[in-house]
C-alpha cells in the first residue's frame, strides 16, 4: 500500500497528475465511501426493482381491470418522464407532503433520507421497466405449456410462480441486464440530492484538491468496472439458468 | 347429492353445447364412461374433439349441459376446478412438459407444488413411474434433449404422478415419428389393461379397435354414431363415418 501511495506521490511532484485518492488519506477514504454507496443504491435498488417487475408483471396478468389500468399508469408516467425529475418529484414533491419531527434545536428531521429518497425513486424508474420486460418474456410462455400446468391443478400464482416465470426470466435476461445496468448508472443522479455516491465524491475530491482532469479518469475508470462486475454476475446467473436442449 | 359411487358412470356428458364467437363447436354432445372403460373418439380434424375432451376438466366452459365427473357437476361456477384437475390426469398432442426441468422434476413437480406431498416419498414414486414408462436412465435428462416419444412418456408419468382416477389422451401420438408412435401406444395399453379409465382421442384406428370399449365418431360437433370397434370400423351404418374410415385407413 504505502508503495502505490509513494508511486503517486512522486507522479504527482515529476508530472504534475494529481491523483490525491492514491496517497491523500481523507481523499481515499471520501472516494471509498461514495464507491460503497453507489454500490449500496444498486443492490438494493436492483432487489426492489426485481421485486416490483415480478409482482408488476403479475398484477398485469390479472383479471381485474382497474388492477391492471393502476400498473399500465405506473409504467407510463415512470417511463415517460426523466428520472432526474423523478428524484425531485420524490425527494422534494413527496419528501414535503410526509410529516417531519423537529429536532431540540427546531431543525427539520423529514421521515425519509435523501438516501431512502434515492433508493425508492431508482426501484420505481427501473421497477417500471420491468414490468415491461417481464411481460415480453411472459408473453413468450407458450399458453400449452401455461395450460398443462392448469391440468395438472396448480392455480394461478402456482403456475406464474413454477413455470410462466422461471421460462419468461430465461427469455429476457438480456433486456434485463440491459435495464439493471442502466440502473446502475443513473445511481448518479443521487448527486442531485446530495447522496454521497461517487460522482457527489469526486466532485468533492477536486474542488478541494484542483484535479479535476484526473478525477474524471478516475470516475469513468470506476464506472466501467462497476458496470463490468454487475455485467459479469448477470452472465454468470444467464450460464446458470442455461438449460441443456431448450432455447433459440 | 349423493356421493358417487364407482357402480355409476364416472364420466357423463348430457346435451353439451359449446359456441366460439358465432360457430357452434359441440351441438349437443351425450355419453357416459364407466371406471375402467376405455373410450375412443374419432372422428375429422375439426370436428370438436379437442374441444370436447378440454372440457371434461374445465380447461374449456361448456355454454350448457352439463358434465360429471365421478358426481361433480364441471359446468358451475362454484365448482373447484382445481379438486377436478387433481383427479383428471390429461396428456396432450405437443407433450408440453416444462422445459426448464429435467424428466424426473418435471414428474415431481406437481406432486409436491399442488398436493404439497413429501418429496422423498414422491421422487421414490417418480422414479418408479420412470421405469414404467422405460426411460430409466433419463430422469437427469432435459425435454429438449429427449425424443418426442420420450417426451410424451414422460408427460403420461407426470400425469400420472399425481394418482388420477381418470386419464385423458388428445391425440398423443399425432405429433410423433411412426417409429415412436408404438412406444407410446405400449405405455397407454399398460394403463388401460390396469384398469384405468381412459377417454383417448386416436387416429391410430389399429389401436382404437384392439384397447377400445366403445368408439365414438364425431363430426361437425355432433356424435354421429358410436358402438363396439367391431361395429364401428368394420359394420359403420351412417355415410359419414363409412366416408371417413376410407380415407383413413
Ligand atoms: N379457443 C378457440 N377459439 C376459437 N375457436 C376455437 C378454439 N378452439 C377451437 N376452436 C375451433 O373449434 C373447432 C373445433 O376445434 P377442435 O376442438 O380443436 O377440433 P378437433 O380437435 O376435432 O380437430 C375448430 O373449428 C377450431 O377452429
Ligand atoms: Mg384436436
Amino acid at each position: 500500500m504505502q508503495e502505490i501511495a509513494d508511486w503517486f506521490r512522486s507522479l504527482y511532484e515529476t508530472t504534475g497528475l494529481n491523483f490525491t485518492i492514491f496517497y491523500d488519506p481523507y481523499d481515499a477514504w471520501q472516494f471509498a465511501r461514495g464507491v460503497g454507496m453507489t454500490v449500496y443504491l444498486s443492490v438494493v435498488s436492483i432487489l426492489i426493482c426485481l421485486v416490483v417487475g415480478v409482482i408488476g408483471a403479475w398484477l398485469q396478468s390479472s383479471g381485474i381491470k382497474v388492477v391492471r389500468g393502476v400498473i399500465e399508469i405506473f409504467v407510463v408516467i415512470f417511463r415517460n418522464t426523466p428520472p432526474l425529475v423523478q428524484i425531485f418529484f420524490f425527494y422534494f414533491g413527496m419528501g414535503e407532503l410526509l410529516p417531519a419531527n423537529y429536532n431540540d434545536i427546531g431543525l427539520r428531521e423529514p421521515l425519509l433520507s435523501n438516501v431512502q429518497w434515492a433508493i425508492i425513486s431508482l426501484s420505481l424508474f427501473a421497477g417500471a421497466f420491468n414490468i415491461e420486460i417481464f411481460r415480453s418474456g411472459i408473453e413468450a410462455v407458450p399458453d400449452t405449456t401455461v395450460e398443462a400446468a392448469e391440468a395438472l391443478g396448480y392455480t394461478r400464482l402456482g403456475v406464474y410462480r413454477h413455470v410462466v416465470l422461471p421460462l419468461a426470466l430465461r427469455v429476457c435476461l438480456p433486456a434485463l441486464n440491459n435495464n439493471l445496468v442502466n440502473l446502475l448508472k443513473t445511481t448518479t443522479l443521487a448527486y442531485a440530492i446530495a447522496v454521497p455516491e461517487t460522482l457527489y465524491a469526486t466532485t468533492q475530491i477536486w474542488a478541494e484538491s484542483q484535479n479535476v482532469t484526473e478525477m474524471m479518469f478516475v470516475l469513468l475508470a470506476t464506472f466501467v468496472l462497476l458496470v463490468g462486475v454487475l455485467v459479469w454476475v448477470m452472465h454468470r446467473w444467464e450460464r446458470s439458468l442455461r438449460i441443456p436442449g431448450f432455447g433459440r | 347429492m349423493a356421493a358417487w359411487t364407482p357402480d355409476q358412470p364416472m364420466v357423463r356428458l348430457r346435451d353439451v353445447h359449446k359456441s366460439f364467437g358465432q360457430s357452434e363447436v359441440l351441438k349437443g354432445i351425450s355419453f357416459e364412461v364407466m371406471k375402467g372403460e376405455v373410450i375412443c373418439i374419432i372422428g375429422p380434424s375439426g370436428s370438436g374433439k379437442s374441444t370436447l375432451i378440454r372440457s371434461i376438466n374445465a380447461l374449456v366452459p361448456i355454454n350448457s349441459g352439463s358434465i360429471t365427473v365421478e358426481g361433480q357437476e364441471v359446468n358451475d361456477p362454484a365448482v373447484d376446478k382445481l379438486a377436478l384437475r387433481r383427479k383428471v390426469g390429461m396428456v396432450f398432442q405437443q407433450y408440453n412438459l416444462f422445459p426448464h426441468r429435467t424428466a424426473l422434476q418435471n414428474i415431481m413437480m406437481a406432486p409436491i407444488h399442488v398436493l404439497k406431498q413429501d418429496r422423498s416419498e414422491v421422487e421414490a414414486r417418480a422414479r418408479a413411474l420412470i421405469r414404467k414408462v422405460r426411460l430409466e436412465g433419463k430422469e437427469d435428462t432435459y425435454p429438449g434433449e429427449l425424443s418426442g416419444g420420450q417426451q410424451q412418456r414422460v408427460a403420461i408419468a407426470r400425469s400420472l404422478a399425481m394418482r388420477p382416477d381418470l386419464m385423458l389422451f388428445d391425440e398423443v401420438t399425432a405429433a410423433l415419428d411412426p417409429e415412436t408412435v408404438k412406444e407410446v401406444l405400449v405405455t397407454i395399453r399398460e394403463l388401460a389393461r390396469e384398469g384405468m379409465t381412459c377417454i383417448l382421442v386416436t387416429h391410430e384406428m389399429g389401436f382404437a379397435r384392439e384397447i377400445a370399449n366403445r368408439i365414438y365418431f364425431t363430426d361437425q360437433g355432433v356424435i354421429v354414431e358410436h358402438g363396439s370397434p367391431q361395429e364401428i370400423l368394420d359394420h359403420p351404418r351412417e355415410a359419414r363415418t363409412k366416408a371417413f374410415l376410407e380415407q383413413v385407413l
